[in-house]
């Protein structure tokens, strides 16, 4: 790797209560690629990638040990603010979660609560770009009072995508953005996501092989909450070391 | 094979079992709910049946001389109404010539009736100066007579008007001289030793101060109590014993909250007795562990999703709180402190023991005078002697209920206006 990593993740354990979820990861994320982290149903994914914009402290139960580090700052140390910590690293959950307000008001919240413009057209146009960058403003570009919540799945999760890309953050996470949405749909996020890229630091999960050898430039495997393998997208799937990686890719486990 | 198939169709036996315990059961929810029903018409059927006659009430038409002799018009406020009144229901039944019997004739009207006389004149002072044919009030016994209450077949003894005074009201009867109108003092006045004076303002109004200071004070430390409880506080022991805690309050007696009010707000705090505002205080004590139950369910009800994408947003947990999470439980709330402030408005215990049993006459005017509310009122009427009180406790009923309703309702429409599916 030539440049130096964005996030860095070092002896990562996470439990629930006593279960162990993720056991030891080191990770090293680049900025300004995609890299995506595949495996099997509750192998950890994307309790990894909640660990990296501290949700699981939401989560009562859960632990976090090791060490993370985001533009060499510890994320998880004693005097880290963690709203402006998640102002900088946006997400997208796994099940499309719109605010039960006006399409125009879930993409303007989080501009709004940082502060972001200065005036009611900038906001208009904020707005726009999102939406247009998510791939839904043909769709609701004649209803953005209408309430989010009454959009389909897929509508949805691309409202999801929009507002976290709103706010301009420097990572975002994307747990499984495409699982509800039709192909036409896929390949506009799968164009979105090339194109954030530029700009921001993108970290994708998701089930599908050929998403992650479209979208991403680095892959890593998990599997049983270890870190199997990571690196080069072109190598894990084509020359993969461990075995397991290998059963996965082809199909045999998973 | 053809019979595999019909008994595919038909349904086999352990089906039209299972049939049958469904159609029972079915059977049973419904005869319970008929029942449950058939009690609460014939609950308020009843009531209503007792209650309506007290939104009548009866007048007499009597020929009052009003010459200068008797009313001077510069200065009306002097005249004697009360003689008045007497000498012309004296000049129309002659025959009551003995002190006992022109006591009886006189109790005919209603003591107020030279009150209302005076008013009727000063609102009109053109009816001055001649004979004149005016309605005033008749007495509770002459109001429950002739709707009927009074039986005049019972022995002469045993009823509050003799045969003479039947005599008196029959004959005023055939002359057209008594009528039937609706019962706005009812709605105007306090209450009153006098049946046919006592009305339900000054309880009515007692109710609506205390229940706004109620509302105040456990609507707001209510929620806010929720809200911080449900999202912020930490899961710990502390917070369990709280939680214990609150649950417990919720099912104490109110009647102990009337006597921790009596210690604490009357004789520590020195607070003006039998107050609306030490009633709203002790009502909200009630309340509030209702509210803070009712909101916390409701907060708990938001799906966690909503405070996930707020807080991977950037948003404090104030905001994300505030912003998302309250107005979507706030529905739930609002019901939550609406099924209080109903149980507050119809409990009597807690305002026995501040002392807002009291007589009220006046009207309330302030948090701090004494006040009653509805629920001591009719139980204040239950409790008294005269027959006429009876009519008037169902009456009494009809208006708390209605109250109830209108609050139900309220309940209804907030959660309507506020509710958001997802
Ligand atoms: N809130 C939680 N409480 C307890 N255990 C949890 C919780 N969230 C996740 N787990 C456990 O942690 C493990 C990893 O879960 P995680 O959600 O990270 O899997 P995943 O890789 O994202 O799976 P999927 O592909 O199905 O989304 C699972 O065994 C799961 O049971
Ligand atoms: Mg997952």
């Amino acid at each position: 790797m030539t440049k130096t990593p964005i996030i860095t993740a070092r002896d990562v354990d996470v439990f629930y209560g006593q279960k162990q979820a993720l056991d030891k990861i080191n990770l090293e994320i680049p900025e300004n690629k995609v890299t995506s982290l595949i495996g099997p149903s509750g192998c950890g994914k994307t309790t990894f990638l909640r660990c990296i914009n501290r949700m699981n402290d939401l989560v009562d139960i859960c632990r976090v040990e090791g060490e993370i580090k985001i533009a060499d700052q510890d994320i998880y140390a004693a005097n880290v603010d963690v709203v402006a910590l998640r102002s900088q690293v946006g997400m997208v959950f796994q099940k499309p979660n719109p605010f039960p307000k006006s399409i125009f008001d879930n993409v303007a919240y989080g501009p709004r609560i940082h502060g972001l413009t200065s005036s009611k057209a900038e906001m208009e146009e904020l707005v726009e770009w999102s939406l247009i960058k998510a791939g839904l403003w043909e769709e609701v570009k004649d209803r953005l009072q209408e309430t989010g919540t009454g959009l389909s799945g897929g509508q949805q999760q691309r409202l999801c995508i929009a507002r976290a890309i709103a706010v301009k953050p420097r990572v975002v996470l994307m747990d499984e953005p495409c699982s509800a949405l039709d192909p036409i749909a896929t390949a506009i996020i799968e164009e979105l996501i090339d194109e954030l890229r530029k700009n921001f630091t993108i970290i994708i999960v998701t089930h599908s092989m050929q998403q992650a050898a479209r979208v991403s430039q680095r892959t890593a495997f998990f599997h049983m909450g270890n870190l199997v393998e990571s690196g080069p997208t072109k190598t894990i799937f084509t020359s993969p070391k461990d075995e397991r990686t290998q059963n996965y890719i082809t199909g045999r486990i998973g | 094979m053809t019979s595999t198939n019909t008994s595919f169709l038909k349904g086999q036996a352990h089906l039209t079992k299972r049939h049958r315990a469904e159609t029972r059961f079915q059977m049973m929810g419904r005869f319970a709910i008929a029942l449950s029903l058939a009690f609460l018409i014939f609950m308020v059927g009843s009531i209503f049946w007792q209650g309506k006659s007290a939104l009548q009430t009866h007048q007499i038409a009597l020929k009052l001389d009003l010459s200068a002799k008797n009313v001077d018009p510069a200065d009306i406020r002097s005249a004697r109404f009360d003689a008045i009144i007497k000498a012309a229901l004296r000049e129309t039944f002659p025959d009551a010539t003995k002190r006992a019997e022109k006591r009886k004739l006189y109790g005919l009207v209603s003591t107020d009736a030279g009150f209302e006389l005076r008013n009727q004149i000063e609102e009109d002072p053109s009816i001055l100066g001649g004979t004149q044919i005016i309605w005033v009030s008749a007495s509770d016994d002459v109001d429950i007579f002739s709707k009927g209450q009074i039986d005049r077949h019972v022995p002469e003894s045993d009823r509050r008007l003799d045969d003479q005074q039947i005599g008196w009201i029959d004959n005023l009867a055939e002359n057209g001289a008594i009528k039937s109108v609706f019962n706005t003092k009812f709605f105007t006045n306090g209450d009153s030793r006098e049946p046919e004076l006592a009305g339900i303002l000054s309880a009515l109004v007692g109710s609506a101060l205390s229940l706004s200071v109620c509302f105040l004070l456990s609507f707001p430390i209510g929620i806010l109590s929720a809200v911080y409880l449900e999202e912020f506080a930490p899961k710990n022991r502390w917070s369990d014993i709280i939680e214990i805690n609150i649950n417990n309050l919720a099912a104490v007696p109110s009647i102990v909250f009337g006597l921790l009010g009596l210690s604490i707000f009357l004789s520590t705090f020195g607070l003006p007795r039998s107050s609306p505002l030490v009633g709203g205080m002790v009502l909200s004590l009630m309340t509030l562990p209702t509210i803070i139950i009712a909101s916390r369910a409701s907060l708990r009800a938001v799906p966690p999703s909503i405070r996930e994408a707020a807080l991977g947003m950037g948003a404090s947990p104030v905001q994300a709180t505030f912003h998302h999470v309250a107005p979507l439980a706030l529905p739930g709330m609002f019901t939550g402190a609406i099924v209080g402030m109903a149980r507050a408005l119809g409990d009597t215990a807690p305002l026995l023991m501040i002392g807002m049993v009291a007589f009220i006459v006046d009207v309330p005017k302030s948090f701090l005078e004494p006040a009653t509310a509805l629920p001591v009122q009719i139980f204040l009427w239950a409790d008294a002697p005269e027959r006429a009180f009876l009519e008037k406790t169902s009456a009494a009923i009809i208006v708390l209920l209605l109250f109830l309703v209108l609050m139900n309702i309220a309940a209804i429409i907030l959660r309507k206006k506020y509710e958001l599916r997802f």
